[in-house]
């Protein structure tokens, strides 16, 4: 390259506030056109909620009638808190379950913060001692009264039943991938079979069938807990789905992969874990998140059978007399909050995503 | 006296209707170095993928170092252990670090503590010469790097035989020579090896004896001065017309 050329920068109308804009916004008539039209939506759309939501909101108060404001009526919210989260969880039990979010969130920050060491073990106390804490807490036992399942609700039955169905369909599903790809057909018919059954079934369904017909097969007497039939509902519904996505990531994966695994004599289930898996899970994160985002919102659907979860007992409470009307301040609440969850697993993806690239 | 590793006796394999392993008879010898070559679809790849049961053969023996290859996942497991194999596609994990494509089947496979697979890993790359980069991942070498890599990772499980599968011909021109440097001195150090390969200078300096392959079969088997000067077959003196 010669001396006058190194002089050269790229044109100046590229650089700069100016130069993007230009590039970006403004680069002909109709993608002019389109960001006037686009920044004249926001100016219609932006203002009146911000007003609704923040500025013209009432936020004090402890009845409806101090909603005097033209905004949304946030104490709606406010005074039905417990119900929204907790449900019918009798109060003075609800540290046990203010306990469990405590040891799950200082776990989380744990594993969260880049560097730290023992994180092996946080995450084998998460997996195997934690479920243990949550039962015994929940539900009572060890001296602890017990808590019906039925006064279970709100945030807290929601993200019961999501992290249930989440934690426990993923294993689930891997095994169903690997047994349907498996070279016995007695384990590949038999994996096959019961994926398609559960996808080709909705959810309403399974969950219908949990709560009414599966009774009718059981013997007299012998009774399950309604919300473990629909946790075992969610959970199998959602492993068919993963079982599938983890599939074509074990499809994905180059023949190679497995021949230098068997020629430096690493066996089956060794191959599977320390070379396939990692780098076929790794490659559809994106789609296991997504399947964990279903069924995060579609635990919403237990309301059919009678659990109150997040978005039902704000359903519930938004008919009660005294409150008759603010459904909308409702189901914006709940869309929030749904949105935080959702968003934080597509980030902890992403997050996921990039920590594990090692390039290809 | 010399001690019989590999044995071949009658073997062949058919893919579908496809006959391409055609009355294999093969005896090496510890320590032989023993190159395959012939044109594309000739059957040498399937041979030595034989050997470590990556392909299954449909009739004959194959004997390794006194254990027969069947059904039976122990005899393979006991055969996959003393056969190191080197791949055209280098095939490391990329998931790994180069040094944890290195000790994991030796800390997984051979029991060995971790501190000790590691080090005997270094050790390995320090002999292919890519110690410095041990810490990287497989995606940030080179061909030449990542094949030196791949033999190393077949070395620390100690094999007693080493398979190459046409090692070099993925590599860019350059960097060829640099893995050849690496296969001549394990040969220099005494490894039985079986190399499928194009590379007729190789073959020259460290065969013991040259096999060519023609659909399915052996055409013929000499020690490289011979192959190279006196070929009998019409089909070998065609081949080497065209690659000499």
């Amino acid at each position: 390259m010669s001396a006058a050329n190194k002089e050269i920068g790229p044109p100046v109308i590229e650089l700069g506030v100016m130069g993007w804009l230009r590039k970006n916004l403004f680069s002909n008539w109709y993608n002019s056109l389109l960001t006037i039209f686009g920044l004249y939506l926001l100016y219609i759309l932006i203002p009146p909620l911000v007003n609704w939501i923040f500025l013209d909101a009432n936020f004090v108060g402890s009845t409806r009638d101090d909603c005097t404001n033209e905004g949304a009526c946030w104490i709606f919210i406010q005074q039905n808190i417990k119900l929204i989260f907790y449900g019918l969880y009798p109060t003075e039990e609800l540290w046990r379950i203010n306990f469990v979010y405590l040891i799950l969130f200082i776990s989380g920050v744990y594993l969260l913060i880049p560097n730290l060491k023992h994180k092996g073990w946080v995450g084998a106390f998460l997996l195997i001692i934690f479920p243990i804490i949550c039962v015994v807490m929940l539900s009572g036992g060890l001296g602890l009264e017990a808590v019906e399942t039925r006064l279970w609700g709100g945030l807290f039955l929601t993200l019961v039943i999501a992290g249930v169905g989440i934690v426990l369909s993923l294993p689930i599903g891997v095994m169903l991938a690997l047994g349907r790809r498996s070279k016995l057909p007695v384990v590949s018919i038999l994996c096959t079979i019961f994926i398609e059954i559960w996808r080709g079934v909705p959810l309403i369904t399974v969950l219908f069938m949990a709560s009414n017909m599966f009774p009718l097969f059981m013997p007299e007497g012998v009774n399950f807990d309604k919300l473990i039939r629909a946790l075992i509902g969610v959970m199998f519904f959602s492993a068919a789905y993963l079982a599938e996505v983890v599939r074509g990531g074990l499809q994905a994966m180059p023949k190679g992969q497995y021949e230098a695994s068997q020629a430096v004599g690493l066996t089956y289930w060794r191959m599977m874990a320390l070379v396939i898996l990692p780098q076929s899970l790794k490659m559809v994160i994106p789609a296991i998140i997504g399947s964990f985002i279903a069924i995060f919102k579609d635990t919403t659907l237990v309301l059919v059978i009678g659990l109150f979860d997040f978005l039902g007992i704000i359903q519930f409470v938004g008919t009660n007399p005294d409150w008759l009307g603010f459904s909308h301040e409702g189901y914006v609440f709940a869309a929030a909050v749904f949105w935080v969850f959702c968003y934080g697993m597509s980030w902890y993806s992403q997050r996921l995503e990039k920590k594990l690239d090692t390039g290809r | 006296m010399s001690e019989l590793m590999i044995e071949m006796k009658n073997v062949h394999k058919w893919f579908g209707e496809l006959h391409v392993l055609n009355d294999i008879n093969l005896e090496i010898n510890k320590g032989e170095k023993i190159v395959i070559c012939g044109p594309s679809g000739s059957g040498k790849s399937t041979l030595i993928r034989c050997i470590n049961r990556l392909e299954e053969h449909q009739r004959g023996n194959i004997i390794v170092e006194g254990t027969e290859l069947t059904n039976d996942s122990r005899s393979i497991e006991r055969i996959r252990g003393e056969v190191g194999m080197v791949f055209q596609q280098f095939n490391l994990f990329p998931h790994l670090s180069i040094l944890d494509n290195c000790s994991l089947a030796p800390i997984w496979v051979r029991k060995l503590p971790k501190a000790e697979a590691k080090q005997k890993a270094m050790e390995y790359l320090k002999r292919v010469q890519i110690d410095d980069q041990a810490h990287k991942y497989p995606a940030q070498l080179s061909g030449g790097q990542q094949q030196r890599a791949a033999i190393a990772r077949a070395l620390c499980m100690e094999p007693r035989i080493m398979l190459f599968d046409e090692p070099t011909s993925a590599l860019d021109p350059e960097m060829i020579k640099e893995v050849l440097d690496v296969m001549v001195g394990l040969a220099q150090g005494g490894m039985t090896m079986i190399v499928v390969t194009h590379e007729m200078g190789f073959a020259k300096e460290v065969a013991d004896s040259i096999i060519f392959m023609d659909e399915g079969q052996i055409v013929e088997a000499k020690n490289p001065k011979d192959f190279f000067d006196n070929p009998e077959s019409e089909r070998t003196k065609t081949f080497l017309s065209q690659i000499l």
